[in-house]
């Protein structure tokens, strides 16, 4: 044995190890891959079919979609009216930096003005906020236009789920896709009607 | 030749048979009998035995819990009540398991205060602290996954609000968050992986790491209060003139330690499981509800100091950051401490100071961590954020040039 270094036995050792590795990674591919979403929980994170012809203002009503609550919540007009003057008070008053399909980019957050259909779900740290529809003082605000507020660690929400300023949560609630299939129904989880029967 | 070389009694016989095939007796020596240990241990020593103590219990209870127990989120809430109520000794063997998660952290904590006070993480024992800090990162681990197992209310907030954390990471974070939950929210799916990670890969690591940690620890010796190496000091035959040997020494202090603990442990599973709602926390007797926040989620007290520094910082990924940069700095104790003094018995007041305030801000923030906050709690939550990553800013400076009092060449007791 000599200390010099077989040069072609040493490229035969970094070939080897490096196709050892590639295989090694995509050994890992499957096992990473299976962490994921199984075909059921897609399935069942489907759509959700809701009725709103009962709903009455300032009523929410709450269907689940991919296991999050969907809260859908009658607006009237003193309620809109509340949008325009609250601006100053929001950290994003015109959802720029937040999650709505493109329908939704407005001021009401929504397709229909008078209905909110909100994801129920803090922007925060996935708590549920809670609906707090009339414009009374609150405990947590003695000036409440009407809204959201979270629980958990205080994040409160206008009447179109925007976030006020101080509060834990950095962005608007998020709005899901969803398509009215007539006056009274609507369908969570999709925006277009193909494929729906 | 096929004799041991080993030059003891045991070479013959039963134990040379075997021996000769597998290092009983050498290991023994090594680990027990002929491992040095300085002689001035004291009540702060008992920690590392007592965490082994534990570990084998929540090993044990964890067992014969997965006998009666599922992992399906529609049963697991009703097979927690029903090993309480009709699995003979049941109860016993749950509260034992609840209890035990609670003792380990106590146990760790003071394991980790003592290696802080006496600086038995500085060199040469930098890889026996990194390694222990690994455990405590399987510890957390493990103890936030089991926590979801009874699928109670606060198991279902408590893992969505922790792994929602992961989902707060720019770009990756919707992909990793539906890859740890392996649904679009905490569900069964996830369930049944935390069960699986619970009871099967972190065990394997934590003993792993337990073996590496106390192999590190006998290449290196042990620390003791006064924070001098004793083998700079050898007798004749090479042994520390300052060491005692293990075994019997230390076996005979430690059962001592044990039995206390066991007292004080026994007490709390008969008399107090719960702990006022602090070991298992009351709105977890009620089954998880995606669509009933508990009016104030907070994990369980050994996490509440960290949880209070996330809620400092008002940005979650922020929040997030901060959060592991405080679990970090730990890790990285062994070189910001750069004096040449170990034990906390010859440095001097601005260290007392600066360690007491640490250890301070660490018990409070847990303290913050648990209760609903006003303005006051959220200003001093933020003021004691700032002295916990202060302790290693000042660490790093002040322990280049520090004085301190003379060091005694052996032990004092």
């Amino acid at each position: 044995m000599t200390e010099e270094v077989n040069e072609s036995r040493r490229n035969l050792l970094i070939a080897t190890s490096a196709v050892g590795a590639i295989g090694a990674g995509f050994a890992a591919v499957p096992f990473i891959k299976s962490w994921m979403p199984s075909e059921r929980a897609k399935a069942a994170g489907g759509v959700v079919k809701a009725n709103i012809s009962k709903l009455e203002v300032g009523q929410k009503i709450q269907v689940n979609w991919r296991s999050q609550p969907i809260f859908i919540v009658k607006r009237d007009k003193a309620l809109l009216d509340t949008l325009e003057g609250l601006k100053g008070k929001l950290k994003d008053p015109d959802s720029n930096d937040s999650i709505q399909p493109e329908f939704a980019e407005n001021i009401h957050r929504s397709q229909n003005k008078e209905i909110l259909v909100m994801v129920g779900i803090c922007t925060h740290l996935g708590c549920s906020p809670k609906v707090y529809a009339e414009i009374v003082p609150q405990v947590f605000d003695s000036e409440w236009q009407g809204g959201f507020f979270c629980p958990c660690h205080g994040s409160s929400f206008d009447i179109s789920g925007r976030v006020y300023k101080g509060s834990p949560a950095g962005t608007n609630m998020v709005i899901p896709p969803y398509v009215y299939v007539d006056e009274n129904n609507l369908i969570v989880g999709t925006d277009t009607l193909e494929g729906e029967a | 030749m096929g004799k041991a070389v080993n030059s003891s009694k045991s070479s013959s016989g039963l134990m040379g048979w075997i021996d000769a095939r597998l290092p009983v007796t050498k290991a023994y020596k090594e680990h027990l009998s002929e491992y040095y240990a300085p002689s001035n241990f004291n009540f702060w020593y008992f920690f590392g035995s007592l965490s082994l103590l534990v570990l084998v219990n929540q090993l044990i209870t964890g067992i014969w819990l997965t006998m009666h127990y599922k992992p399906d989120a529609a049963q697991a809430f009703g097979l927690v009540e029903y090993i309480m109520r009709d699995v003979p000794w049941g109860w016993l063997i749950r509260y034992l398991h609840t209890t035990g998660a609670s003792a380990f952290f106590i146990v760790i904590y003071l394991h980790m205060f003592r290696g802080l006070m006496y600086g038995s993480y500085k060199k040469p024992r930098e890889l026996v602290w990194l390694l222990g800090m690994f455990i405590y990162l399987a510890l957390m681990a493990e103890a936030f996954m089991g926590y979801v197992l009874p699928w109670g209310n606060m198991s279902f907030w408590g893992a969505k609000v922790i792994t929602q954390l992961f989902g707060t990471i720019p770009g990756i974070g919707e992909t990793l968050l539906e890859g740890i939950r392996g649904d679009y929210n905490v569900s069964d799916a996830t369930l049944n992986r935390f069960f699986a990670l619970h009871v099967v890969a972190l065990p394997i690591v934590l003993l792993l790491l337990v073996v590496l940690h106390i192999l590190a620890l006998h290449t290196v010796g042990s620390n003791n209060p006064d924070g001098i190496e004793i083998k700079k000091n050898k007798d004749e035959n090479g042994i520390p003139k300052d060491g005692i040997p293990f075994h019997p020494y230390y076996t005979v202090k430690d059962i001592f330690g044990v039995c206390m603990f066991l007292l004080i442990f026994f007490m709390i599973v008969f008399l107090k499981p719960d702990m006022g709602g602090l070991f298992l926390e009351h709105d977890n007797y009620n089954i998880a509800d995606p669509g009933s926040t508990p009016e104030h989620i907070k994990p369980v007290w050994y996490f509440t100091p960290f949880f209070a520094i996330l809620k400092v910082i008002p940005n979650p990924f922020g929040g997030m950051l901060v959060m592991f940069a405080a679990i970090f700095a730990l890790f990285l104790l062994p070189w910001l401490d750069r004096s040449e003094v170990k034990s906390i018995r010859y440095r001097l007041m601005p260290f007392k100071l600066a360690f007491t305030a640490f250890i301070t801000s660490f018990v409070v923030l847990g303290y913050l961590g648990m209760v609903a906050w006003g303005p006051g709690e959220k200003l001093l939550a933020q003021v004691l954020t700032g002295v916990y990553f202060f302790y290693f800013a000042f660490i790093f400076f002040y322990s280049k040039n520090e004085k301190h009092k003379p060091i005694p060449e052996r032990l004092t007791h």
